[in-house]
């Protein structure tokens, strides 16, 4: 394999995941992100969790890498709780 | 009153964490070391340098023992722009000063050998577990909560990472601002040891740390690139406000700068094998909260925001372990653990943490110059060109040429502005 540009889903593809179904660890309240015209979220997220869909904020924890940008980004606080994800589950990373 | 269960809980098996748990129990303290991953390490990404004095502080024997990749002799600063670079190359090969070390790591396997280090000095290492809230009593910390689990401590150091989700539960600090963080992501690439030695002109167990600027879109940030043993650690750390007003998606930006050619040309034929991101404290003393302890509750490494970036030097994992060590050696001194805190700041002094803090505190002044990320690197670029440029056309005047290049990206007002800022940061 060579170098190549990695898209958002490739590069998270190259990382172990143990998603927690069903038991989001951010929760997002997609109310309040209707109203938000800055949306930080779409562009800062390194793991593209947060996506523009029919104009609406779509939010994926599964591909989460922890690392709280989001949570600091928020401008309007749509996120509306912020933890990491329960013990075993979320990102293992082996290289970084 | 209920018994403890520990003389202390460290909540985090990171640098400042293991730190501390492995001074505590060698002073003869029963330590619980909670780590949320599956093993130390697994939920940590940075960029990949250690100045390891930090480790010979918390005990002589440790570096010799460390996973440690390749010592750094080769200091390189990039300009990046369009598609030139200007790269200068800093090697020494005199003798290092003693403690002056620095070597590049990959925190799963050295955060997983330190914790390792603290449970061989009898901490009771626990990874798997996330702690939920702090058990206080009277106003004082007394214990932490998994799940349902309750346990009970003398004192609680959280070592818990930058978003200190402890610290804030305990009240002592708000939720950090973007401004003050950076966001960092990288890639990591396989490639073999000789080609890496080859391609950055090291030997065997040597190896180069290259900072850039200019390829973050004039975004404040730079990229960043460690030579590690098999593997090269590449990334961009950008101010995620700065990051979120310029509207292309970050981890796009940190691609460009992947595919340029005075980086792609380092990779070629390597094979991508982890993708992290992370976030960074990066107002250095400046961002560190006031209040750093309360009764039961110390607070160390990354949650406490240290670190230091002067734009070449880029310091965390070393003031972590700094940390931990002072805040282990407050909790062995003479008096209650749980009433530590002013014991904690003192060692820090001692330990030449926060005077070396002190001794950056405006660097990140250096940072609010916007064009630095942009301009100046392109004017560098142009420059060079110039200069370097035969065509068999007679050249124009070289002063009066150098002054449009510079004019053309910057008006000296601005640079006499610039110029300023940067003596008045460092």
């Amino acid at each position: 394999m060579s170098i190549k540009r990695l898209s958002p889903e490739e590069l998270l593809a190259l990382d172990r995941f143990a998603v927690d179904e069903g038991n989001p660890h951010i929760l997002v309240d997609k109310a309040i992100c209707a109203r938000c015209t800055a949306r930080p979220c779409l562009v800062v997220c390194p793991a593209r969790c947060y996506q523009l869909k029919d104009g609406q904020v779509h939010f994926e924890y599964a591909g989460c890498l922890e690392c709280g940008t989001c949570r600091v980004m928020c401008t309007d606080k749509g996120v509306t709780d912020w933890n990491y994800p329960r013990a075993t589950f979320g990102v293992t990373f082996r290289s970084s | 009153m209920a018994e403890d269960d520990f003389d202390a809980i460290v909540v985090g098996a990171g640098p400042a964490g293991s730190a501390c748990a492995y001074t505590l129990a060698k002073g003869g303290r029963n330590v619980l070391l909670l780590e949320r991953g599956d093993s130390p390490g697994a939920k940590n990404v940075s960029g990949g340098r250690l100045y390891t004095y930090a480790l010979d502080l918390v005990d002589p024997e440790l570096a010799g023992r460390a996973p440690l990749q390749r010592r750094i002799v080769r200091e390189q600063i990039m300009l990046m722009s369009g598609q030139q670079a200007t790269t200068i190359d800093f090697a020494d090969h005199g003798e290092d000063a003693a403690g002056a070390r620095s070597y590049s790591v990959v925190r799963a396997t050295l955060d997983e050998w330190f914790a390792a280090e603290a449970e061989a000095q009898g901490v009771t290492l626990a990874s798997g577990m996330r702690v939920d809230s702090l058990l206080e009593e009277n106003g004082r910390i007394v214990g932490i909560k998994v799940g349902d689990d309750e346990m009970r401590c003398g004192v609680v150091v959280a070592a818990d990472g930058v978003n200190s989700l402890i610290g804030q539960h305990a009240g002592l600090f708000p939720d950090a601002k973007g401004h003050a963080l950076g966001v960092g992501v990288k890639e990591t690439i396989e490639l073999p040891s000789a080609v890496i030695n080859q391609r950055f002109g090291v030997k065997d167990g040597e190896g180069a740390a290259r900072v850039a600027i200019g390829c973050t879109e004039g975004i404040s940030g730079g990229g960043f690139l460690y030579t590690n043993q098999d593997s090269i650690s590449l990334g961009i750390v950008f101010n995620p406000e700065q990051a979120a007003r310029n509207g292309r998606q970050i981890q796009e930006i940190f691609q460009d700068f992947k595919l340029h050619p005075a980086i792609a040309g380092l990779i070629e034929g390597g094979t991508s094998i982890e993708y992290g991101a992370h976030l960074v404290p990066e107002m250095g003393l400046h961002g560190v909260p006031a209040r750093l302890h309360r009764d039961g509750l110390l607070v160390v490494g990354d949650a406490a925001q240290f670190g230091i970036n002067t734009g070449m030097i880029i310091r965390g994992m070393d003031l972590a372990m700094v940390s931990g060590l002072a805040a282990a050696r407050a909790i062995l001194e003479d008096g209650e653990p749980a009433a530590s805190g002013q014991r904690y700041l003192a060692q820090l002094e001692t330990l030449m943490l926060l005077p070396n803090m002190r001794a950056y505190a405006e660097f990140h002044g250096i940072f609010g110059i916007d064009r630095i990320f942009k301009e100046y690197p392109a004017l560098a670029n142009d420059a060079l060109r110039f200069l370097f440029t035969v065509d068999g056309k007679v050249p124009p005047p070289m002063i009066s040429q150098l002054r449009r290049i510079v004019t053309s990206k910057v008006s000296f007002g601005q640079l006499a502005k610039d110029a300023w800022k940067g003596y008045r940061s460092v």
